[in-house]
């Protein structure tokens, strides 16, 4: 179930502290604990910053959620750029084709309790982290 | 099962126009039972409990349109059962017992029931209603109770979590992490955030993890330990691992791990002397009589001339 | 635009990270840390990170650039204050920053860079500098 909802935009690398200070507020509302926070804080960085390098720019929709007692924090970032075209490849330890370590999707995944990925070439980019409290 | 349409409001007036017999009835019936139990609530806090539990009831069957518990007409008794529930459930209660509540009060509603007769057909009707409106209204106190005893549990758990992993100082500047018992995920987290926030609030430069206590590793839990030491060396701090058992120290080699640079001692003693050294501290054996050396150590706080 | 604030303590330099860092002034940071080391011939750099309340592997690269710059410039690098939240994360991460040293606060890692400078000049028992 879905209790709130919002959108940020990522178009420039302000943004993307934009989105990490969102992610703070809206996980320590949640009552994440400080390590949890920083997980999702630092997945979300990662997967911002990869929308704005390779796919050119998008958004992120914030979603809270709660299953069964349990609540939790959905993030989707969706960019309309190239897209990817071998996944399990971009889920590499050290791959990379930009300027980062080459950890940002699969260091990320590990970062998260549920990860999902759909890209198709030429149309972009959709990665669903969810991390629940 | 699917709910039931009221009949004609036929059960609310009953209720209604007999609520201090029910009641009287009800908890005759429970003070029964409870005696040979000996539970933990006195008469009058029942009859409380009984009185306005009966009255909610009735306000529900007043504006209620089916048996349906989960409804919202029935929400007033629901609220009450759910706080009587997770009450009991505090208090030690069995389930049974707290079905019972609700159980027993089909005798007195029946009695009554069979005692105001009317035609066989609309006796038999609100005999049923009754029957799926408690039947119902237990199964919802089970839930209730199972949910409270639960979360009863997950924060036992979570405490003994905190409780099992103490950090302790041995000296300025050097932790102790004495691990016990089996190493699960969830705690050798916890017990990784605790050892690296002591570090960070005692300023702790050392920090020893002792598993003489830990019967088996598995390839998770020594990828935490790992993970923990890496962590400590990123804030500045070094782990020494000891306590490494014979057959942790072939499983972990045929896991094919590695400890990489991380310190291994055969015992906290001899990891205790070198987290000294690295100190800067040594011990020296001192005298208390002419000619004799006492069996007491001291730590000398200076590095040796 | 704004800056990371460079200070110079003697042969070190202390750099104090406090802002939430964006993209660009990371790059510039890194631009203006290399050119003040080889302009003050600074023997070791501190970096303060006590102040960040995340690391990513965009800023977990620039630490580890910067160590490898400094050490070519001849400075040794140590990383001080890194939280325990952030270092779980950037374990969890796979960013455990080899060849990096790091120190608990400033004072130990200056400590750190003093004794290992000591070392170097072949000073063992004194670490203490005389610049």
């Amino acid at each position: 179930m879905t209790s709130k909802t919002d959108t940020l935009e990522v178009h420039s690398s302000t943004d993307i502290v934009l989105i990490r200070q969102a992610v703070r507020k809206w996980t320590a509302e949640l009552g994440f604990s400080l390590v949890d926070q920083t997980k999702m804080i630092t997945a979300a960085s990662e997967l911002a910053r990869n929308a704005l390098e390779y796919g050119g720019g998008g958004e992120v929709r914030f979603e809270q959620l709660e299953k069964s007692g349990r609540r939790g924090l959905r993030l989707t970032f969706e960019d309309h750029g190239p897209g990817i075209p071998d996944i399990e490849q971009a889920l590499t330890d050290g791959f990379t084709t930009g300027q980062g370590m080459g950890l940002g999707l699969s260091g990320s995944r590990r970062l998260v309790n549920e990860f999902e990925i759909a890209s198709t070439v030429g149309e972009g980019t959709r990665v669903t982290i969810t991390r629940w409290k | 099962m699917s709910a039931q349409g009221l009949k004609k409001g036929r059960l609310a007036g009953i209720v209604g126009n007999h609520e201090a017999e029910i009641l009287a009835n009800w908890v005759g019936e429970q003070t029964a039972v409870k005696g040979r139990r000996g539970a933990s609530l006195n008469e009058s806090e029942l009859r409380a409990q009984c009185e306005a539990f009966l009255r909610a009831f009735r306000e529900s069957l007043n504006g209620a349109a089916s048996t349906d518990v989960e409804s919202n007409e029935w929400r007033a008794v629901r609220g009450m059962l759910d706080e009587l529930s997770r009450a009991r459930a505090a208090k030690g209660f069995s389930s049974s017992e707290m079905a019972f509540f609700v159980m027993s009060l089909k005798r007195p509603l029946f009695g009554l029931l069979r005692e105001i007769g009317g035609d066989a057909q609309s006796l038999a009707d609100t005999t049923w209603e009754a029957t799926e409106i408690l039947d119902r209204m237990a199964l919802f106190t089970t839930e209730v109770y199972q949910k409270a005893r639960e979360e009863i549990i997950a924060r036992q758990q979570e405490e003994m979590l905190e409780l099992s992993t103490p950090v302790v100082t041995l000296w300025k500047g050097i932790l102790a992490l004495p691990m016990i018992g089996t190493l699960d995920s969830a705690r050798t987290q916890t017990m990784m955030e605790s050892l690296l926030q002591t570090i960070l609030d005692t300023g702790s430069s050392i920090a020893i993890i002792d598993i003489t206590g830990v019967p088996t590793v598995d390839t998770l839990t020594a990828q935490h330990l790992l993970k923990t030491v890496t962590a400590a060396r990123l804030m500045g701090a070094e782990c020494i691992l000891s306590g490494i058992r014979p057959q942790i120290a072939q499983t972990i080699v045929h896991l094919g791990l590695d400890l990489g640079g991380m310190i291994t001692k055969a015992s906290l003693a001899d990891a205790f002397a070198v987290a000294l050294e690295r100190t800067g501290r040594t011990i020296v054996r001192v005298r208390t009589g002419p000619g004799r050396e006492s069996t007491a150590t001291a730590i000398g706080m200076d590095p040796p001339a | 635009m704004e800056r990371i604030p460079i200070l110079r303590m003697g042969p070190f330099l202390l750099v104090t990270i406090q802002v939430d860092l964006h993209d660009r002034l990371v790059v510039t940071f890194q631009d203006d840390l290399t050119e003040q080391i080889s302009r003050t011939g600074a023997r070791g750099v501190l970096i303060d990170i006590s102040a960040l309340d995340m690391v990513d592997s965009f800023m977990g690269r620039m630490i580890a650039n910067i160590a490898g710059m400094s050490r070519i410039l001849d400075a040794e690098t140590v990383v001080v204050g890194m939280r325990p939240a952030v270092a779980i994360t950037l374990v969890e991460l796979g960013l455990a920053l080899p060849g990096v040293r790091t120190a608990l606060d400033v004072e130990k890692g200056m400590e750190l860079l003093r004794a290992s400078r000591g070392l170097r000049l072949g000073k063992e028992e004194d670490g203490d500098l005389e610049d």
